[in-house]
């Protein structure tokens, strides 16, 4: 139902679970999609798959002048950049007294600093085509915070607040921003977990499973697409019933 | 050179959506013609683009009328 042709997606993170099924279904709606991330060879794998309509740009987004560049690198390869999907994103888990400044800065640095700079830099070109789709993916911890998080749990939240500032301030220029909170998503990260861990949570989600990387995907899809248009500021959850925000 | 304030003028009618006598010297883009500060950044953006020249965030901010812009314009290029 969402058709994206013509439309430019830069997507970050995309050489993960949830990064590459976002990148699918966009390319499956249609758009050009750019694809970034730190890992070379999954971008490239991906990009086989897809075929036509995808590049591939790989950039550590705790490197600031890599960061600094990716706009641009993107809008020269696709021509534009209408779509920025903001998924990538670190963990560096450690309880509060144990945290040090380096597992807090780097998480901040890649997982909200890194995001503020990307859609700064897409702003410009959106602002003139007077269309524009930003979609940040933050996390349910971001919203109930989670032990061992309060890094990752911080820079989710802190998305959620930066996404809603910008979509004030360009909502008449045709551009939404929006976020999109996932819950527990069956992922590499997620299938490092032990039986015990997983039956732990499983206890809290109401729909009893984890949810999928397409799942997110769909969620990010439909904020990409013109049919959300009267859609800005707003946090789609995306957890099975696991927290109902 | 001398052609600059009628490309500025041309600039600030076309976005701002203003009568071209209203465009004054000392008209203050906020005050006098109606714009936001997204506009403002707009109109910076497009100034950039007409004269092919770079305005930082610091000077942006000191172009606050016509006059302002036309004389930024006119030492930038």
């Amino acid at each position: 139902m969402f058709d994206l042709t013509g439309k430019c997606a830069l997507i970050t993170g995309a050489s993960g679970g949830i990064g590459g099924a976002i990148a699918k279904a966009l390319h499956g709606a249609g758009a050009t999609v750019a694809l970034s991330g730190t890992r070379e060879a999954p971008l490239q794998e991906l990009a086989a798959e897809l075929g036509e309509r995808a590049f591939v740009l790989p950039c550590n987004l705790s490197d600031p002048e890599a960061v600094a560049a990716l706009p641009k690198q993107a809008a020269d390869a696709m021509g534009a950049v209408d779509i920025l999907v903001n998924n990538a994103g670190i963990t560096r888990d450690n309880l509060f007294m144990r945290m040090s400044d380096d597992e807090w800065q780097s998480v901040i640095d890649v997982n909200l600093t890194a995001n503020f700079k990307l859609c700064k830099g897409v702003l410009r070109g959106m602002m003139k085509a007077r269309w524009g789709r930003i979609v940040n993916v933050s996390s349910i911890v971001g919203a109930t915070g989670n032990p061992g998080q309060g890094n990752y749990a911080a820079a989710k939240a802190g998305l959620v607040g930066m996404t809603k500032s910008l979509a004030y301030e360009v909502a008449s220029r045709g551009i939404t921003a929006n976020a999109v909170a996932p819950g527990f998503i069956e992922t590499a990260m997620t299938d490092k977990l032990n039986d015990e861990q997983k039956s732990g949570i499983m206890g809290q989600i109401p729909a009893g499973r984890m949810g999928t990387a397409d799942e997110i995907a769909a969620a990010v899809l439909y904020l990409s697409s013109q049919e959300a248009a009267y859609v800005t500021g707003a946090t789609l959850h995306v957890n099975g019933g696991m927290a109902m925000l | 050179m001398s052609d600059i304030p009628d490309r500025v003028r041309k600039i600030v009618v076309e976005h701002l959506g203003v009568e071209e006598d209203k465009v004054t010297e000392s008209a203050s883009f906020i005050d006098d013609l109606g714009a936001d500060s997204l506009d403002t950044v707009e109109l910076v953006m497009a100034f950039e683009e007409e004269f092919g020249i770079e305005i930082p965030d610091d000077a942006a901010e000191t172009i606050q009328t016509f006059g302002d812009a036309v004389k930024f314009i006119k030492e930038a290029s």
